[in-house]
Formats: C-alpha cells, structure tokens, sequence
C-alpha cells in the first residue's frame, strides 16, 4: 500500500516535471535555444495566484485564468524584448540570458515584504479533500495533477494537429526558411510559443502551491525537469510528460526505497543511463531531414 | 488574375562583406515568362531571395505594380501576390503534404476559398492528392518539387518566383515539371520568374532571358535571339551535362539561416 502511495506521490510530482518540460521542449523547439527560466515562471506564477487570491482576495477560479493569461503575455514580452534580439547568438549566451532573467525573478519577489521571504500556502478550493481508493488515502491536491496534465496535453495535441496557427508553429520549426517564404510571422510566433510555455509553467506552479507550498527558491524544480524533457528526446511534448513522470516515480521510489540521499539524485542517474542507452532519448526517434 | 510588373532597378545585395549581386536591373511584365540564367555563385538565388525580402538589399530599388516593396517583410510581399519556391524544395519534412499546402495558403484572407484551391491545384498536379496525408519526408525529389510548386501556388499568386526546379532531377522529370510551369503561366495567367541551370530547357518555355555572371545581368533578350547567341551556346547551350552537374551541386547546397 505504501508503495502504491509512492508511486501516487511520484506521479503527481512527474507532472509537475513535464509540465514545466513542456516549456523547454516547446521553445527548443521553436527557436533551437534551451530556457533555463522555465522554473522561474513557475514560481512567478504561483506567486502571482498568490498574490491575487490573499492580497487582492480575487475568487480561485478567477485568479486562475488572470495568473494565465498574464503569465502568458510576461512569456510573450520576455521573448519579443530579451530573447529574439539576441536569437541567431551562440547558444551560450542565451542560455545565460535566461539563467539571468531566472535570477532577477527570484530577487524581485524576493522583494515583496513578507511574502517573498516566507512559506506561503496557496488557499485553493479542493485543500484537504482526498479520495479514497481501494484502501489507500489520496490527497486531492495530488489527484488533480495527473489530470490537469492530461487535459492539457490533450489540448496541446489538438492545437498542434489542428489549429492553423499550431500548424504553422510546426512548419517553422521544420524549416525556418520555408516558413519565412510562405509569409508565416515566424518571430510573432515564437513569441507565441514563449507566451505558451510561460502559461504551461503557470499552471505547473499553482497545481505544485497546494502540494509543497510557495516560496521563492521554488522553481529550482526546473534543475529537474530540465533531464525530464531529455529523457523525452527534447523535441518531443509527450517525451516530456513520459519523461517527468518516468522521473518523478523513479525519484519517489528511492526516495522510499533507497538510504538517504538518492532521492535527489535520482533525477540524473536516469538522465545519465538514458543518455547511454538511447542517446537520442524516449521520442527523439524523429529524424529531422532537410531536402 | 491580372499581374503587376515586378521591376528591380539597380538593386545591389551582399551577405556581410560578399557582394552577391551588384546594379541588377530586370523587369518582369506580367503573364510572362521570364528566366535567370547563370553558373554557380553568380547570384541568381540572391535576386530571387533579394525579390522575396529574404534579403535586404543594400541598394536599388525593387517594384511590383505600383508599390515599392523594397526590404519590407516577406509575408508583406507574399500578400502582395508574390511567391517563392525556393531552391531545393525547402518543404516542411513532417507535415502532411496536405498540411503543406494550407501552409502555402498562410496569408490568405478570405479562407473559404482555400478548399476549392486546393482542388485546383490537384487538378495541376494530381500525384499530391493521392500523397496528401503523407508527411513530405516521403515523396521522391520530383514529388517534393511538385510540391513546392503547389504550395506556392496555394498564396494564389500573381508572381512565382521559381529557383532552380530542375535540381536533382531526371530529364524526364524535369520536363514534366516544366510542363506544368508553362500550364501555370498559360492557363492561370501567372507570371514566371524562372532561375536555371539548365539553360537549354529554360530558354525554350521562356519568353525574354538574362544571363548573370559575377552578379551582374552581362545579356539580356529576348529567348530566341538568346539562344542564337554564339557565347551563350558555349557557355551554357553547349559543354553541358546535366546528370553530373546536378550530382555535384547537389553537395554543394548550402541551407538558409
Ligand atoms: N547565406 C550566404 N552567406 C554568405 N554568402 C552567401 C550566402 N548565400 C550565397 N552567398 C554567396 O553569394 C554569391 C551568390 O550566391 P547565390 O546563391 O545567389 O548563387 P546562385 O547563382 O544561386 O548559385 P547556384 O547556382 O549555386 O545556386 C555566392 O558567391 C555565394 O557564395
Ligand atoms: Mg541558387
């Protein structure tokens, strides 16, 4: 029973991994540059739920689509103002663009007295309801995670498969150039694409706020969901939720399972087998052919 | 459709310090076919990227109709009704060819004509209704170009603008899809700008010819008294081989970025 709790546990932990993953994927994808902010908006999202919940005293389920839509749009700004500028640079230095905006995210709501320095508990409808199944006892917090999850792969699915939009979002990163030929507004959209991955890790941050509580060091989860999208082959959105949930039950498991100590390592050593036994990670089966 | 006549006028383009093409003026009157002739690196896919505002150029000026449309955005110039089928297909490997095209239709306005162009452009070229579903990656060399001549198609332009269709092809290929350019032209109207490297072919569907070397037009007439030409019989007419060349550019392709 106890391990059937574990995985349960690991389980809603992986999603929060692939969600976040789902950001890094999608702007891998999009403009061939890894974010390491992506942690950091998630934080910054379950901060600002917070914020217009306790302070502002805005009902959950209005708060929940506002924390959305202006994550998406900080998503979207953050890419047409610090990121495309410098896009076509070495990756390096995007790479060190993004650790720094995660870094003056961090400090800035550090600032907010009171709130920023503090463990903070994000007061959402469903706190302490739990189910029960089969004997075991099952926080609704952790419950809601999975299927959030689910709705919003499925959703991202269908945006991709049939959206015009999330077709041409598809087209540009399989060629750029062809993209740009056909009139596609390929820096609008990978604008798009940052505003998508900033509300994916939004919703990441106010499903984790019930489970582990909010403080600002919080998005170092992204350290962890970063192996997530590689175990997935980073090019793959559902290699990004198999790999976060692969994940989290493997690091729950030895966290249970194990001495002290492996837990927080697990995530690696399931990175660093992976990357032995399939280099191009779960789904990145994909070959890329540029005729 | 009625077309606008796309002029360049002394347009000057370079990659960094490498002058591609320098003081090219063209003019391409509408429901004509109009080709580009000249040997590798003598800039020919610098005109067509320079026309598509792929690449600035960094003087001269280019017009199309009645609107100056030098250096502004591609989609800009895609609305316009100018389309560019790029050098070596350039078709989007995963997407379905169906997908492809509805690509090609990005920046139409009214929507609901897009099926009945589709079926148009079917009737063109029908092998890519019976491949419709299938990612791009699968189609042969020949296919994909057909397929990027349809995606082209599908902006519903007044101007193609078309790089090389005959790279890596077989002669038999290659005279296919030239025949279904000149259906284009003939049957829709569409004007053609047309780069080659097989002269031979591009001079006899064409109507007025330019010859490119070093980046600049060294000849310009019309087809016929081209090919009548002792120099460009020599030059590109005679010592030919198609097969080989099309081998040996093929490695040579560079990718846009
Ligand atoms: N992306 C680029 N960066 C730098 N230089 C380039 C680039 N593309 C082309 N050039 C240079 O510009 C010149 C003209 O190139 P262009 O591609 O227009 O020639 P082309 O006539 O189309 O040749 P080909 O028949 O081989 O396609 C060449 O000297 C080439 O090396
Ligand atoms: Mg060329």
């Amino acid at each position: 029973m106890h391990f059937l709790q574990q995985v349960i546990n690991g389980i809603a932990q992986g999603c929060i991994y692939g969600l976040i993953a789902i950001g890094f994927v999608l702007i891998y994808k999009a403009t061939e540059t890894v974010s390491f902010v992506q942690g950091e908006l998630m934080m910054l999202g379950a901060f600002l739920g917070l914020v217009l919940i306790t302070v502002l005293g805005i009902p959950y389920w209005l708060a929940v689509p506002a924390t959305l839509l202006a994550m998406m749009a900080f998503g979207f700004l953050v890419e047409r103002v610090a990121i495309s500028p410098i896009l076509g640079e070495p990756a390096f230095s995007i790479v060190m663009l993004t650790l720094g905006i995660g870094y003056v995210a961090r400090g800035a709501v550090m600032m907010i007295p009171e709130l920023g320095t503090e463990l903070q508990v994000l007061p959402v409808p469903y706190r302490d309801q739990s189910v029960a199944i089969g004997g075991l006892i099952i926080g609704m917090e952790r419950l809601v995670v999975p299927a959030v999850t689910a709705a919003l792969c499925l959703m991202l699915y269908l945006m991709f498969r049939f959206t015009r939009i999330g077709v041409a979002m598809q087209a540009a990163s399989q060629s750029q150039s062809a993209a740009y030929y056909m009139g596609i507004p390929v820096r609008r959209l990978n604008g798009l694409v940052w505003g998508m991955a900033a509300g994916v890790a939004a919703i990441a941050g106010l499903l984790l706020a019930p489970i582990v509580m909010i403080d600002s060091n919080m998005g170092f989860i992204g350290l962890k969901a970063f192996p997530a999208a590689v175990v997935g082959g980073m090019a793959s959105l559902p290699g990004a939720v198999v790999g976060g949930v692969t994940i989290g039950v493997i690091e729950s498991l030895a966290g249970y399972l194990l001495p002290e100590g492996f837990k927080d390592v697990a995530a690696y050593v399931v990175v660093l087998i992976m990357l032995m036994v399939r280099p191009n990670g779960l789904f990145g089966g994909e070959v890329r052919k540029k005729v | 459709m009625t077309g606008s006549t796309l002029k360049l006028s002394n347009v000057e383009s370079a990659y960094g310090p490498v002058k591609a093409i320098r003081g090219v003026s063209l003019q391409v009157p509408p429901g004509m076919i109009v080709a580009v002739l000249g040997s590798n690196g003598a800039g020919k896919s610098t005109i067509l990227k320079t026309i598509s505002g792929m690449v600035v150029p960094s003087r001269g000026k280019i017009e199309y109709g009645a609107h100056d449309i030098t250096g502004i955005d591609p989609a800009a110039i895609v609305r316009y009704g100018i389309s560019h089928v790029p050098e070596g297909r350039d078709v989007f490997p995963l997407l379905s060819v169906r997908d492809n095209l509805l690509m090609g239709a990005y920046t139409r306005k009214n929507r609901t004509e897009v099926p009945r162009d589709l079926e148009a452009v079917f009737d063109y070229l029908p092998i890519l209704k019976e491949r419709c579903a299938q990612p791009a990656q699968l189609l042969s060399g020949g296919q994909q170009q057909m397929l990027a001549i349809a995606r082209a198609m599908m902006a519903s332009p007044s101007l193609i603008l078309l790089d090389e269709p005959s790279l890596g092809l077989s002669p038999k290929l290659t005279i296919e899809i030239f025949e279904i350019i000149v259906r284009v032209n003939r049957e829709r109207g569409t004007t053609i700008l047309l780069v080659e490297q097989n002269a031979n072919l591009a001079l006899n569907v064409a109507d007025h010819g330019y010859v490119l070397e070093n980046g600049r037009i060294v000849a310009d007439d019309s087809c016929e008294r081209l090919r009548a030409k002792e120099d460009i019989k020599e030059f590109y007419l005679g010592m030919r081989e198609t097969g080989i060349r099309g081998e040996r550019r093929w490695k040579k392709k560079k990718t846009w970025r």
